[in-house]
């Protein structure tokens, strides 16, 4: 795959689309990867406890992945050079059926030398991420 | 216990150096679901002209965890864990991490606001390699609840 052109880009184009299955165990691998084991992302008597609707995703794992359908767009993880979010939703993953999160990007500004990718992260009908933008280094 | 608002510029010691290894980069993006096999497969690295594997956009919150303990940690600083939402977080690179890095982070308390009963505690960890060279900064908000 080769990298996209920054001339042959403009704003408000959508470059990549994609929709996450994030089930339990999608939150347990990711505790155990990232290392935070806040028990909020797994035991839904800690989740209740604290006022929370279910157990939720970590916000870091929201994020993590929202990015994924840029990297694959960009073809090398070293093309992000800035990533931003604001945490603005929790997502609460059902122990059966957990969380589907839609993830849309969309070219926000463009520089000589970078694209600004805009994030539109949305779980059941609502935006998760507020300013989810990624600073892509584009030849 | 509120937030301390002399935590303000405080700057710690830097964390123990951390060692990027290239499974820790494979398993963290497996769990972010990653499919670029440049942060996968070193075979598939090393032709996109990278030492190794490279890691996902979001991985330095791994090494931040350990400096945010720092700052939780801190005896005077009044933050109560259990109060802590994350509000934002942002990631700026001079460059990608590789496997086989040896990352030092330093962590500076950028700023300290209180809304109401709340306080917003900004961190940022800036990341150097072992020849000294800035390769991320990790910016956090952490918003702190009030006590009811």
């Amino acid at each position: 795959m080769s990298a996209p052109q920054l001339d042959s880009l403009t704003v408000g184009d959508v470059v990549a689309e994609r929709e996450f299955s994030l089930t339990r165990d999608s939150l347990v691998r990711y505790a155990g990867a990232s290392g935070d084991f806040n028990p909020i992302h797994y035991r839904d008597d800690v989740a209740a406890s604290v006022g929370l609707p279910g157990v939720l995703a970590h916000g870091m794992l929201t994020m993590g992945f929202a990015v994924q359908p840029v990297v694959d767009w960009v073809g090398d993880p070293a093309g992000i050079v800035d990533y931003q979010v604001k945490f603005t939703r929790p997502v609460v993953v059902d122990p059966e059926s957990g969380a589907a999160v839609t993830v849309t990007a969309k070219i926000g500004a463009l520089t000589e030398t970078t694209a600004r990718v805009d994030l539109t992260v949305t779980f059941d009908g609502a935006t998760v991420l507020g300013k989810a933008q990624a600073v892509v280094k584009l030849g | 216990m509120s937030v301390n608002p002399e935590l303000q510029g405080r700057v710690f010691a830097p964390a123990p150096p951390y060692l990027v290894g290239r499974e820790k980069v494979r398993e963290f993006a497996r769990a972010v679901f990653a499919t670029s096999p440049i942060s996968l497969d070193p075979d598939a690295a090393r032709a996109a002209g990278h030492a190794d594997v490279v890691a996902p956009p979001t991985f330095p919150v791994v090494i931040q965890e350990h400096t945010l303990a720092q700052l939780l940690g801190e005896p005077d600083a009044g933050i109560d864990f259990s109060r802590v939402v994350h509000g934002d977080q942002r990631f700026t690179y001079s460059r990608p991490i590789v496997a086989g890095d040896e990352l030092t982070a330093t962590l500076t308390v950028t700023s300290v606001k209180t809304l109401g009963p709340h306080a917003m505690v900004t961190a940022s960890s800036e990341m150097l390699d072992a020849s000294g060279a800035h390769v991320v900064t990790a910016v956090s908000t952490l918003v702190v609840r009030g006590g009811e």
